[in-house]
């Protein structure tokens, strides 16, 4: 009844004003989730679960680095939630009053950890240079690829290699972890330090070594409701579904680890 | 030239043009952290990576011009079939995003590419990760533009010069180097000029095919990168330093070749 009367008075205002102001009452809710770029394929998976349960609501999926979006969220973007793959990011923007008040006043300032990432040593398949852990690395024979240490995975390698005292020289700073992948997938290199979650994406082209010392570099991923948000309440239920058994499942199967 | 008002239907879009271009460069400037410019200069890492830079893009440059003058030649005055083939595939680089280029070079010249195998089992030599890779993705970007500027200087050229020297005896060989060299000589010295002004912004294909080491691979536009990931100041003031001496040399040059 209430629709169709909204209906009637939505032609009687088309008649009056013109057809734009129709658009504006059909128009589906939107959530806008601002994810780091390792989660791009979980969370796309879990939007088509969440945009079934609750009908008339689309999720818009913007995933860059995780400072970049701190930027575009600081910026004013029109963001709902915030998903970062290190807590310091996550602070910065909770730093700048970017977290929802209320919402931080149940979960944490600073958002809440629903997954993390640990280095693992990727090698090609057939393990050329039969690197076993991460003292082989240093040896002179082995061709290395590591991250700059101006970027997180390069901070993490240096953290792991210094808890292990092994002073790794390599053939190359990358610029991310993707291209320390492919430097590794194409057998161009013997050993690279990555995430495990890289090496789940990378299927059978590489194999990821697990090593002790990584457990010095664990990345924990915070994810928040905004204060920007438009729904606050839709916001948060995003949030759940993420740290919900359903998300954890997705996570694990990404390679990500439980917080 | 007759003097007199320039037609505003030229003069409007050549200031458009340039203020397109000008723009980006000014916000650089005006941006830029001037005091600490000094600093950065006597920064032996800068100063290393500076070096790198401009030793690689005159080597790629010297390179495109053993190789790449000979092809335009070839495509200028030659007649073969497939030419317009040949010519199409000498601008794929132009086309190419450098980074694929870079990954190209990698599936043929690294230590599992299709000759890099080879070279690595038979002499020992793996390229990648070298200052020699460094040259070799600089020439794959760059002399495109000198085998363009070149070929168009050779089509321009007039043959009949050419011709009498034939006539007068003088081998083919020598009539390239005695007559046709010397007349299209500005058009080399521009493509030369424009080859080694890409080479020293060469990006892409370097970080995919060399990597990127401080001292032996991490030129310029590969400082430059890292530093804009956390200090994006830094990055100005690299960039600056880059585009500076790029001028600075590009005009001497200018000066001294076409006295203008």
């Amino acid at each position: 009844m209430r629709e169709s009367a909204r209906r009637s008075l939505c032609v009687l205002a088309a008649v009056a004003l013109g057809a734009t102001a129709c658009a504006a009452g059909e128009e589906r809710e939107r959530l806008h989730v601002f994810a780091a770029a390792s989660l791009t394929d979980v969370f796309t998976g879990l939007a088509e679960g969440f945009e079934d349960a609750h009908p008339g609501t689309e999720v818009t999926l913007n995933f860059a680095g995780s400072g970049d979006l701190a930027v575009q969220i600081t910026s004013g973007a029109p963001a709902d939630v915030f998903a970062a793959a290190d807590t310091a990011t996550m602070a910065r923007v909770a730093g700048e009053g970017g977290v929802d008040p209320a919402w931080a006043a149940e979960h944490g300032e600073r958002g809440a950890v629903f997954a993390t990432n640990t280095l693992r040593i990727a090698v090609p398949p057939n393990n050329p240079a039969g690197v076993g852990g991460l003292a082989d690395l240093a040896e002179e024979d082995v061709a290395v690829a590591l991250c700059a240490e101006e970027v997180p995975c390069g901070a993490a390698s240096r953290t792991a290699t210094d808890a292990a005292g092994v002073e790794v020289t390599p053939v190359t700073y990358e610029e991310d972890v993707r291209a320390v992948l492919t430097k590794v997938e194409l057998g161009e290199v013997d050993a690279g330090l990555v995430y495990a979650t890289d090496v789940a994406a990378a299927g059978d082209r590489v194999r990821g070594l697990e090593f002790p010392e990584a457990d010095t570099a664990v990345n924990a991923y915070p994810i928040a409701v905004l204060a920007g948000a438009a729904d606050p309440g839709l916001a948060a239920a995003w949030v759940d579904l993420v740290r919900s058994e359903a998300g954890r499942d997705a996570l694990a199967a990404a390679g990500f680890g439980a917080p | 030239m007759r003097s007199g008002r320039s037609p505003w239907i030229l003069v409007l879009p050549a200031l458009t043009g340039l203020a397109l271009l000008v723009l980006p460069l000014t916000g650089l400037v005006v941006r830029a952290p001037w005091s600490t410019m000094g600093e950065r200069l006597g920064d032996p890492a800068v100063l290393t990576a500076l070096g790198l830079s401009l030793s690689t893009a005159t080597a790629a440059t010297a390179c495109s011009l053993l190789l790449g003058v000979p092809l335009a030649w070839l495509l200028a005055r030659t007649e073969f079939p497939g030419r317009r083939l040949v010519r199409a595939l000498v601008t794929v680089p132009l086309v190419m995003p450098p980074v694929v280029g870079g990954v190209a070079l990698l599936l043929v010249l690294g230590r599992n590419g299709i000759l890099g195998r080879h070279l690595d089992a038979w002499f020992g030599v793996t390229v990648p990760f070298t200052p020699a890779a460094v040259v070799l993705a600089q020439v794959f970007v760059a002399m495109p533009f000198l085998v363009i500027s070149v070929e168009g200087a050779l089509r321009g050229a007039d043959r009949r010069y050419e011709e009498a020297a034939a006539t007068l005896g003088a081998s083919r060989a020598a009539v390239f180097t005695r007559v046709t060299l010397p007349m299209v000589l500005p058009g080399v010295g521009a493509g030369a000029a424009l080859c080694w002004a890409r080479a020293l912004g060469e990006f892409g294909a370097t970080i995919t095919f060399a990597g990127n080491f401080p001292g032996t691979t991490q030129t310029m536009p590969l400082a430059v990168y890292v530093a804009m990931r956390h200090d994006p100041e830094a990055a100005v003031v690299l960039s600056l330093i880059l585009l500076l001496v790029c001028l600075a040399v590009l005009a001497a040059l200018r000066e001294r070749w076409t006295n203008t």
